[in-house]
């Protein structure tokens, strides 16, 4: 029963992340901006109820579910977006190569040499 | 025989006809997907979510439902995406206390490479020609899935096509890690988590937790931090450069 009182709690924030989205036409999901509020929300008032932590919880624990029908989906494109696989394929290797590399650079630069870094 | 075919062909349409279908479909597939994936002794390469997605897409590809009927029926339970995205504002918060162990490294370098996780991918693609539709799609890569799907939607992108570079993009990030980590001999579990959670959303964050849970800690920070600072910047970059 409390859980689903943290549910209410969530689609609220959903809702309300919505609005702000569709009055100030913002160009950010109102998922995205329900989180915000709720991550802000909760940094000021400093504790979480156990309602909200254990729904939050319920729904995180599914998320795979949730999103699954959509990575279906990639099963039944093959011939919308043909002769740009080798495109997509170089774009998410080698990307990825370079995206963690800068990370794990900058990273190492920031973070071990507090002593030298001046800059 | 054939009046019994017959009406098994009546009830698959009655069945799809109504979401049951597609949520026993997506349900079942989720239960499996997680069992063969222990059973297959947790490989990196293979996640639940994609045992899961391939299973579905062989049942409705046997039972000849259209992926679209499919995809409609299974709004029923993908509804509840908005209020779970909300849902990670949680861990998020309570992660928060870690920023301040290593701000500096999160200050300086998280803005950077969030943004650079999509400007490589953008630009490789573009060089080599693709459409922006699929720019759009493979932007918000290193994003986890519900913002990514989000931000997907508000570029113009494929979510079908996003989800998939998503799941490459985990598997990927998770290896180069170990392999890049090694050969900087980087060996700090923080740093460690925040580039797994920063390239390879949940996917890395899972591989964090197996090293120590504060990598993992440090991975579920990164990846909430790189979701809202790429919703927040991708729509409007792509709004500036008009693609």
């Amino acid at each position: 029963m409390s859980m689903l009182y943290g549910f209410l709690v969530l689609t609220m924030y959903f809702i309300a992340g919505e609005a702000l989205r569709v009055l100030l036409s913002l160009p950010v999901s109102g998922g995205v901006i329900g989180m915000i509020l709720l991550t802000l929300s909760l940094m000021v008032r400093g504790s979480i109820s156990e309602s909200l932590s254990g729904a939050s919880q319920a729904l995180i624990s599914v998320l795979v579910l949730l999103i699954m029908p959509g990575v279906v989906g990639v099963f039944f494109v093959a011939d919308e977006f043909s002769g740009q696989w080798l495109a997509i394929a170089v774009a998410l290797a080698l990307g990825t190569l370079l995206s963690v590399l800068t990370t794990l650079w900058l990273m190492q630069r920031f973070s071990g040499h507090e002593v030298d870094g001046h800059e | 025989m054939s009046e019994l075919s017959a009406r098994f062909q009546e009830l698959l349409g009655l069945l799809s006809a109504s979401p049951v279908l597609a949520i026993a479909l997506t349900l079942g597939a989720f239960f499996a997907g997680n069992r063969l994936f222990r059973l297959l002794r947790r490989p990196v390469w293979l996640p639940p979510m994609l045992i899961s997605a391939m299973l579905v897409g062989g049942m409705i590809a046997v039972l000849a439902i259209d992926y679209s009927d499919y995809s409609d029926g299974a709004q029923w339970l993908t509804v509840l995406l908005g209020p779970a995205t909300v849902a990670l504002g949680v861990p998020l918060y309570q992660q928060m206390h870690h920023i301040r162990a290593l701000w500096r490294p999160i200050l300086f370098t998280l803005p950077v490479a969030a943004m650079m996780a999509a400007v490589y991918a953008v630009v490789i693609a573009g060089l080599m020609g693709a459409s922006p539709e699929v720019l759009a799609s493979l932007a918000p890569k290193s994003v986890t899935a519900p913002i990514a799907i989000g931000i997907t939607e508000q570029l113009g992108g494929s979510v079908s096509l996003m989800m998939g570079g998503l799941l490459i993009t985990g598997i990927l990030a998770t290896l180069f890690v170990d392999l890049v980590a090694r050969w900087l001999s980087i060996t700090d579990p923080r740093i460690l988590g925040l580039a797994l959670g920063l390239n390879g959303h949940a996917l890395g964050t899972a591989r964090a937790f197996e090293i120590s849970p504060a990598a993992g800690a440090f991975a579920s920070l990164g990846m909430g931090l790189t979701g809202i600072f790429t919703a927040l910047i991708l729509p409007l970059a792509f709004r500036l450069i008009g693609i």
